[in-house]
């Protein structure tokens, strides 16, 4: 590898000048002439059917050009696709899913009906006169209830299980006939809601005269969700442009194909007027895909040292109303990282979907691997509680060995390399852990209870191998030198925040010795960059960026053909050296890439059969996953009087591979913890039994602002892999992932004294007070 | 998040104000810092046809506050009241509440007037004005009345404010031995629970005490209770406080949402009430 000065660097992000200063392009900001707008009708109800839609009133509503029901798109209109699910589960129930309710709504804020009026203001207006009649239908929002029987999401399937995975390896009856412990958990993985900050937002355009649809979307995936639109709409994909412009933050929310997306385009089809809908703080809270929501029942057989020698594991998913695109694979990819860091051989593990009255789950930052990483590192703190041993020491027996890799898991994942020990014992030195331990006691005695949690995290991600993905997991890049020596880079995936703009470039600027402001990237519109699979489970530079290096490597071959034929050298004898060619060995000469993309531009001066032009389109199908990890420790202070919890102290090791912009990788691991962090202390979804949301507003659902979080103190260590041309692991979920066992693993330590064992998330006040109710041991007081 | 239609008109004077609230009738509404009023328009919770703009009015603006009293207008801001030196000496309750609501765009456009005139069950200031005792000064078409704090919170968004009155002025006494301490909600950073004290020392004990709580029930309260169990108490004897304070919301029916039930809220009464008495003590 040529890697100079760019790379490695704490280079600011291109980005953010724009970003920061409001000249940047969202959805929002498309202003197109002629432009209408829509609002959605949507169900009040959890679950109900539709008796009767009167749309009279808003139509004869002059600021109004159109309303159409469910009825009218799927009869009038002969729209009657469902929206997609990407999966490979031979017996997975796969319910109609049409884009607008028809009969029946399932889930508060379906879609209904949608209105197109000249204004943001007057489409409200006409949506509330659109007179819908409900019969109201008995509705299942507990997980466990739904499982066992009636009443039915989808009273045509006659179950409300979506599909049931048994998993098994090695001999788990045996192990725990033979364990010395066993220890019963039952932990709830609460459902939690994104939250970008931007919504999700959308306008379409159709060209009739071009036949030509575009649609601006705030989306994670604009070639996937083209390809989707072509299918649900029955158009050729080559006359659908999606461009996703800046985009306000994903999550893995807006990895999706939207009922409002298809609708507002075939609207704009029908109007041949431009249609934007930007959906409201509180229809997003009812109608973006929300995360988690699962029940792990968890078993764990022992030896007295801490050895854990089998699990036995029940996975109860709760789907929502419907699946949307990756809704039953999430649960899945919890059951892959089951046995996180450790060497656990014998599993047995069910994983069973199911729906319910509920908005859909699907991908959320770490999607699947955060709820095995959690009642995995849950479980640790348990054993090593029950049989009275240091929860690092647990770690240190059940760890893959450091000289154990490649390792493949009893899941069948093969992690190519590791060390977590080394990671775990420079956290450990980093925060003195012994000393906390000290202070711990002493403070006890004081009746303070302070907390100190780990986790020690692997994590799954770089995806991935198209083989074990539900669809494709390569990604592409093209590079064109252009005439005037400046860089373009075309890359397939899809930055929103991730800061590509800046880390692609750093690799070029080495590799083709440019200034990194010679080099532009190029991201998220279908007309401009060739096909990609997008941005999500952490892969734009582990897999997008090794496409990138692919290219790289085509470019350099032939711009050394072209210094070779210059200088009637043998092409086999020159080099990129410090970004620039030169014969081996012979410093007198030499061209830089800029130089040898305008000889390929002129054309005249090449060697006889290359043809003209520098640039290069290249494909990366990653041969494995990546498996970054890492140690976080957190310490907290939970008040005996009001249960509050106070950071004392967060420091997360990471091991990303090779750091291409440390300053970037910190950035995604601040956003990872504060978002796990989240999970562990605030963030819940409440839907009520009539399956009414209760937590619709940001009055309701805490995200925490600025003053709520720690400071976070970071380090890492450096393991490359050779998955990938590149050394590098993905950085975007690890902290998530990392964070959310780590604070709750502190603060029930912090409630040791109590005989807590465990207590579910969000860790509320009010629930860890009333644990604190009990006399505690040691003689501390209170 | 997208209101329904209405008017908008701005009024000059309190005088001005007050004519175009009888004109309007029962679709208009005051508008002072927005902040309270415009979320409530955007979820369409509150559809004014009209809205009478107050904030420009000029004589409402403002604090003067010295050992012998505090006075402020209604429209004075969040911000004007956590900046001022002379309410943090004199008033220092107000102050903390001040300091702890809401963020810079809130407490930079909402104002006293408009955060008590909304009778919102977990705002701060209907603690803190009930525990200094403040008197409301309230214009309407017939001249000024008078009200006492304990008067004008009535209920859930219930003030003794008529159709067509206007709150002008914010009074009471210095009472440079108080505070108010809050237990944030997570998401609404409104209180949970908010104590307010005021307290009078002689010879290291409480003379006397007013305590008010937020958050709790319909609207905030005094706890008598609470006040008469103090006097003659050792402020920094925390176990004698505690004990003082313990029982701070009995007999008050506590609200529940998915933060906090009702019993857990009481009890936090106590606690906050018991923080807000040592707070109030020490000097600052
Ligand atoms: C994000 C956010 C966070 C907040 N956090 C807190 C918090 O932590 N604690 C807290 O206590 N509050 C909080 N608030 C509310 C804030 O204090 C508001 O500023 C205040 O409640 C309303 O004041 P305003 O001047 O904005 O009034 P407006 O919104 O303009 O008016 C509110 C109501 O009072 C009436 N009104 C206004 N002025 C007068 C007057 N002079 N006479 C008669 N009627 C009048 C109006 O007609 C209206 O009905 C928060 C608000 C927001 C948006």
């Amino acid at each position: 590898m040529a890697f100079t000065t760019m790379v490695g660097a704490r280079i600011r992000r291109r980005e953010d000048p724009r970003l920061i200063t409001g000249r940047a392009t969202y959805v929002d900001d498309v202003r197109q002439v002629g432009t209408v707008y829509a609002a959605f009708v949507r169900s009040p109800y959890g679950h109900a059917k539709i008796t009767s839609i009167d749309t009279a009133q808003a139509k004869s509503d002059p600021h109004v050009l159109a309303v159409y029901t469910g009825e009218d798109l799927h009869h009038a209109h002969n729209l009657k696709a469902s929206l997609p699910v990407a999966h490979k589960m031979p017996d997975l129930k796969t319910p109609p899913h049409y884009v607008l309710a028809l009969d029946e709504a399932r889930v508060v804020g379906e879609a209904v009906a949608i209105v197109v009026a000249d204004s943001p203001y007057t489409a409200r207006d006409a949506a509330e006169k659109v007179v819908v009649e409900y019969e109201q239908l008995p509705a299942v929002v507990d997980i466990e209830k739904a499982a066992a029987g009636p009443p039915y999401v989808h009273e045509s399937l006659g179950t409300n299980v979506a599909f049931t995975m048994p998993f098994s390896a090695g001999d788990p009856d045996k192990a725990f006939a033979e364990a010395d412990v066993t220890i019963k958990q039952r932990i709830v993985n609460q459902r939690v809601a994104p939250v970008p900050i931007e919504p999700r937002s959308m306008v379409a355009s159709y060209d009739a005269g071009m036949q030509q649809l575009t649609l601006y979307s705030a989306t994670q995936i604009p070639h996937l969700l083209r390809t989707q639109l072509a299918i649900v709409l029955g158009l050729p994909e080559n006359k659908i442009r999606v461009i996703a412009p800046e985009v306000g933050g994903g999550f893995g929310a807006k990895l999706n194909v939207y009922a409002e997306e298809v609708v507002v385009s075939w609207v704009a089809m029908q109007l041949e007027r431009p249609v934007k809908y930007i959906e409201t703080r509180s229809e997003c809270f009812q109608a973006m895909i929300h995360g988690r929501d699962q029940i792990d029942d968890l078993e764990v057989a022992a030896k007295n040292d801490g050895t854990i020698t089998a699990l036995r594991l029940k996975i109860t998913a709760n789907m929502g109303a419907y699946h949307q695109l990756l809704t039953p694979v999430i649960p899945t990819l919890t059951m892959l990282m089951a046995h996180g860091c450790y060497k656990f051989e014998n599993i047995a593990a069910e994983v069973v979907g199911v729906f319910t009255n509920t908005m859909s789950t699907d991908a959320y930052r770490g999607a699947g691997r955060p709820e095995a990483t959690f009642f995995i590192e849950r479980a640790i703190d348990m054993v090593a509680q029950r049989l009275k041993l240091d929860p690092v020491e647990v770690r240190r027996k059940n760890f893959i060995a450091s000289d154990a890799f490649p390792h493949t898991t009893a899941t069948g994942l093969t992690y190519d390399s590791g060390d977590y020990e080394t990671t775990m014992d420079k956290a450990l030195a980093i925060i003195d852990y012994a000393g906390l331990r000290k202070q711990q006691e002493e403070l006890r005695k004081q009746g303070r209870y302070l907390g100190i949690g780990i986790s020690t995290y692997v994590e799954v991600c770089g995806m991935g191998p198209s083989a074990a993905m539900p669809a494709a997991g390569w990604d592409s890049a093209t590079i064109r030198v252009e005439p005037t020596g400046s860089i373009t880079v075309l890359t397939g995936v899809s930055p929103h925040g991730q800061g590509q703009e800046t880390t692609f470039a750093q690799i070029v600027a080495d590799e083709l010795g440019v200034p990194i402001d010679h080099v532009s990237v190029i991201h998220g519109d279908t007309d401009k960059v060739q096909y990609g699979v997008g941005t999500f489970g952490s892969r734009g530079t582990a897999v997008g960026g090794a496409a990138l290096k692919l290219a790289i490597d085509t470019i350099q071959a032939k711009a050394v053909k072209i210094a070779a034929h210059q200088w009637e050298a043998n092409p086999d004898d020159v080099e990129y050296r410090n970004g620039k060619m030169q014969v081996k060995g012979d410093p007198s000469k030499s061209m830089t890439t800029a130089e040898a993309g305008f000889l390929a531009f002129m054309g005249d001066k090449l060697p006889p059969g290359l043809e003209p032009g520098l640039d290069a389109t290249r494909r990366f199908e990653p041969p494995n996953f990546v498996f970054p990890f890492g140690t976080h420790i957190c310490v907290v202070e939970v008040d005996a009087q009001s249960g509050e919890v106070k950071f004392v102290k967060y420091l997360a090791v990471d091991d990303c591979g090779r750091l291409i912009n440390p300053m970037i990788a910190e950035g995604q691991i601040h956003g990872g913890i504060a978002q796990g962090l989240s999970q562990a202390l605030f963030e819940e979804v409440v839907y009520d039994g009539n399956g009414q949301l209760l937590t619709g507003t940001l009055m309701d659902y805490a995200i925490p602002h600025a003053e709520q979080v720690p400071h976070y103190e970071l380090d890492h260590t450096v393991t490359p892999t050779t998955v990938n041309p590149l050394g590098i692991k993905g950085i975007g979920e690890a902290g998530t992932i990392g964070s959310t066992p780590a604070v709750a693993n502190a603060v029930i330590d912090a409630l040791a004294p109590f005989g807590v064992v465990h207590i579910d998330m969000p860790l509320k006040p009010e629930k860890l007070w009333a644990a604190m109710q009990a006399v505690p041991s040691n003689g501390s007081v209170r | 998040m997208i209101p329904a239609a209405f008017d908008y008109v701005r009024a000059n004077s309190v005088e001005d104000a007050l004519r175009l609230l009888t004109e309007h009738g029962e679709d208009a509404k005051l508008l002072a810092g927005g902040h309270s009023l415009i979320p409530m328009m955007k979820l369409r919770l509150a559809a004014p046809a009209m809205l009478i703009d107050i904030a420009g009015i000029p004589q409402l603006d403002g604090i003067t506050a010295s050992g012998g009293g505090v006075t402020i207008g209604a429209l004075t801001k969040h911000a004007a009241l956590a900046a001022s030196a002379d309410l943090r000496k004199h008033a220092p309750a107000l102050w903390d509440a001040a300091n702890d609501l809401g963020d810079p765009q809130v407490r930079n456009r909402g104002t006293i007037g408009g955060a008590s005139a909304h009778g919102d069950p977990s705002a701060d200031y209907p603690a803190v004005l009930q525990a200094l005792d403040a008197t409301f000064t309230l214009a309407g078409k017939g001249g000024t009345r008078e009200l006492r704090a304990a008067e004008f919170f009535l209920g859930m968004f219930e003030t003794a404010l008529g159709a067509n009155e206007m709150l002008t002025r914010i009074a009471f006494d210095a009472a440079p031995n108080s505070a108010y301490v809050k237990f944030h909600h997570p998401a609404s950073h409104y209180a949970v629970v908010g104590a307010a004290v005021a307290l009078t020392l002689s010879g290291g004990k409480i003379a006397s005490a007013r305590v008010a709580i937020t958050g709790i029930g319909d609207a905030a309260f005094r706890a008598g209770g609470v006040e008469s169990a103090l006097q003659g108490v050792n402020p920094n004897d925390a176990a004698a406080v505690k004990a003082a304070c313990a029982g701070a919301a009995r007999g008050v029916q506590a609200r529940a949402d998915t933060f906090a039930s009702a019993s857990y809220r009481s009890a936090m009464a106590d606690v906050f009430a018991a923080r807000a008495v040592a707070k109030a003590a020490s000097a600052r």
